[in-house]
């Protein structure tokens, strides 16, 4: 395993020393010359990002650009062909889903993701049991885990679904079940959580209102999400990363990356123009 | 961790014990209202079906695994208890009768261990093809090692071995179905546990949506694997009570009839709700003790059965019993009667027809010896006679022509009421 690691910056050790457990490089999450291919095409083509404990991270970019993909390799769905992974300084490519989600990654789905045939309270408990330690668990009841049954209260009061708490949640609504997948995802308590398109497919207001709700439970944690929505991203994000073609060319805040001729040139422009032109 | 914020009620749950208790009764209860030696036998039977059709479950209900080799570790289970009956009968071994299942219920365990590795590394299909691959193996090496096997014959042993303990020799059948029941009552009680432990949820998890469940945490395989030995350890108690009840073991306990026997009984039942392979266990031993004494067809029957609650009920029992239950506790359940009444009433008479035909078939191919006749429900049919068949399709005909009118009629009905039942829901949920 490599421990070698760049200098931080200046402006990162000054990050790290606000905070007590720090990793080397300071960075919640980092990735190095990561590529993947299928067959002959490399869809991801060397990308390097390093992003701060706290961060909300946008990734945008076209269709086909490798957001997805991006987002499987860092989650272990996928192994890179080569590059490094690091999930608090620590190496996580090649891992196992789960090894990578016990180790403080979890990430939500782009299709709704849930248990259909559990009741949203029971979607919520499978999501908390392995991080309180109620691992291959066979000698307790699930009704005696005070903490457990706990805590998936208070994820469904969060996610605003304590009303359908005995619901399966394959008869919840659309949205419904997209607030069910983030409580699943931030319910195991993980310090860096991904959302791929969290929004998508819903309407204007439900996006607004989902977006608060993003915000809102994802408090303290480094955010990563790929958005289609430039209002969301622009509104949500401290930094965004635009990927196109396996590659990111350009990772900065908001207002430089609006500004970036080069992202304007590739994507932006094309997609801001779309938007205006759909009223948005 | 988190400490309590509040004092959380927990009521003593009355029904739940109310439950278990009337499950006890009945246990204790049935044969003193069957007490010939044929019902007694038969509900010994049932309390060893029970539990492996459970057992079955645990893979298939609760963990979406659909094995086709269960029989492996029911008879493996068996194979290992009449041996150690034996050792203990030679004197070489020192244990009591009462124990010999948990000696079937560990060589389950083991086996399930050993082969289940293999068997969970992947779900589905292959899952599936697995344990038909280790269910033909095994059933192909039980005809091959006769010194363990038994060969055609195979192995017998005497329960009465050692001195009675407080009366009890296990010579007379009613002491062995004592036993066997409450073997039942604690293995049903350990099941039922395990459906709600974090491990049982998680495997609940697993069969509806594998991959989320590798990203909260928990190895899909190991889960899968967990659940398998468990299931083994059950199916092997199964199995050991079988060696005591019967006394002989032979090679058709690890054979792939049994093993279909245990998915096509578990599936009839029920394998949605955890008390629909009970269901499946009873009907298990009806089926095989008296139904095929009553025809020689009895297989097709079942057949016919099967295919019948796949297309219309894929639930199984235990489910048509809970929408109904739904159906009642909203209060509607009064305005299908009818509709029920003639659903019966012509499925009977297509039943009718059909058995007419299947009897008179059976008869031309298996007793033409007996004469051209046969009595089918006190009439007499003439295999020989174009009438009786020409009849026998008329009644089946029909019997299904009105069957399927009332059906449609009966449907278009429900479908109304499950709409009202969601309207209601939704209305009370908004209040």
């Amino acid at each position: 395993m490599s421990r070698a690691h760049p200098e931080p910056t200046p402006q990162a050790r000054h990050y790290d020393e606000s905070i007590s457990h720090v990793a080397p490089g300071g960075y919640a999450l980092e990735l190095r010359d990561l590529r993947k291919s299928f067959g002959k095409t490399e869809i991801i083509r060397g990308v390097n990002l390093a992003v701060r404990r706290g961060e909300r991270v946008a990734i945008i970019g076209p269709n086909g650009a490798g957001k997805s993909t991006l987002f499987n390799l860092i989650s272990g769905r996928f192994a890179p062909t080569s590059g490094q992974v690091l999930l608090e300084g620590q190496r996580i490519d090649g891992k196992k889903p789960y090894q990578i989600n016990r180790l403080g990654l979890s990430r939500s789905f782009q299709i709704t993701n849930i248990f259909p045939k559990l009741s949203v309270f029971e979607n919520l408990r499978c999501g908390v049991l392995w991080s309180l330690g109620y691992r291959y668990t066979m000698f307790r009841f699930l009704a005696d885990l005070d903490d457990a049954n706990e805590r998936a209260e208070q994820l469904m009061e969060m996610i605003r679904l304590d009303k359908k708490r005995d619901t399966l949640a394959m008869n919840l609504t659309y949205a419904e079940q997209r607030a069910l997948e983030i409580g699943i995802t931030i319910g195991g308590g993980a310090g860096v959580v991904l959302l791929d398109e969290p929004t998508a497919g819903m309407s204007k207001s439900e996006t607004g209102r989902f977006i608060d709700l993003i915000r809102e439970v994802t408090v303290g944690k480094t955010l990563l999400t790929v958005e289609h929505d430039m209002g969301v991203v622009f509104g949500l994000a401290d930094k965004i990363a635009v990927v196109v073609y396996g590659e990111v060319i350009a990772f900065d805040t908001p207002e430089a990356v609006r500004a970036n001729p080069q992202v304007q040139e590739a994507y932006l422009g094309s997609v801001l123009a779309d938007q205006q032109a759909a009223g948005h | 961790m988190m400490s309590k914020t509040h004092y959380v009620f927990k009521p003593y749950n009355v029904g739940r014990w109310i439950t278990w208790g009337l499950f006890a009764l009945l246990l204790l209860m049935a044969p003193k209202v069957f007490t010939s030696n044929l019902s007694i036998s038969m509900l010994a039977q049932m309390g060893i079906a029970i539990i492996a059709c459970l057992s079955y479950n645990m893979l298939l209900g609760q963990g979406g695994m659909l094995s086709f080799g269960h029989a492996v570790y029911t008879g493996l289970g068996s194979y290992m208890a009449i041996h150690a009956l034996l050792r203990v009968s030679e004197g070489m071994m020192n244990m009591p009768v009462s124990l010999i299942p948990i000696v079937g219920g560990l060589a389950g365990l083991v086996f399930a261990i050993l082969f289940g590795y293999v068997t969970t590394k992947k779900a589905g299909t292959t899952f599936a093809m697995i344990t038909l691959g280790i269910g033909e193996l095994v059933f192909a090496m039980s005809l091959m090692f006769s010194e363990f096997f038994g060969g055609e014959a195979g192995i017998t042993a005497d329960r009465m071995v050692g001195d009675p303990v407080m009366g009890i020799s296990y010579g007379p059948n009613i002491q062995v179905y004592y036993l066997i029941a409450v073997y039942t009552f604690v293995c049903v009680a350990l099941m039922f546990a395990f459906t709600r432990t974090p491990l049982g949820r998680i495997l609940n998890a697993v069969r509806d949506n594998p991959e989320r469940v590798e990203f909260i945490g928990y190895n899909t395989q190991m889960v899968r694997y967990l659940a398998f030995i468990i299931a083994g350890f059950f199916a092997g108690i199964s199995g050991g009570l079988a060696a005591i009840q019967f006394e002989i073991v032979t090679a058709e306990v690890v054979g792939p009839v049994r093993s279909g026997g245990y998915l096509l009984f578990t599936f009839l039942g029920g394998a949605t709700f955890f008390f629909g392979p009970i269901i499946g266990g009873v009907l298990m031993v009806l089926a095989f003790v008296l139904f095929s004494e009553i025809t020689k067809a009895w297989l097709l029957y079942l057949g016919l059965i099967f295919l019948f609650m796949v297309m219309y009920a894929p639930g199984g029992i235990a489910s048509l019993i809970m929408m109904n239950l739904r159906v009642a506790a909203f209060g509607r359940l009064r305005e299908l009667w009818v509709s029920y009444l003639a659903m019966a009433g012509s499925a009977l008479v297509m039943l009718a027809g059909a058995g007419a035909l299947i009897e008179m078939v059976y008869h031309l191919q298996l007793s033409t010896a007996m004469g051209d006749t046969v009595a089918f429900l006190g009439v007499p049919l003439d295999t020989t006679r174009a009438d009786s068949w020409f009849g026998g399709a008329f009644v089946m005909l029909t019997g299904l022509g009105i069957f399927e009118l009332v059906r449609r009629h009966f449907m278009r009905h429900w479908a109304d009421i499950q709409t009202d039942i969601e309207k209601e829901i939704k209305r009370r949920e908004t209040e």
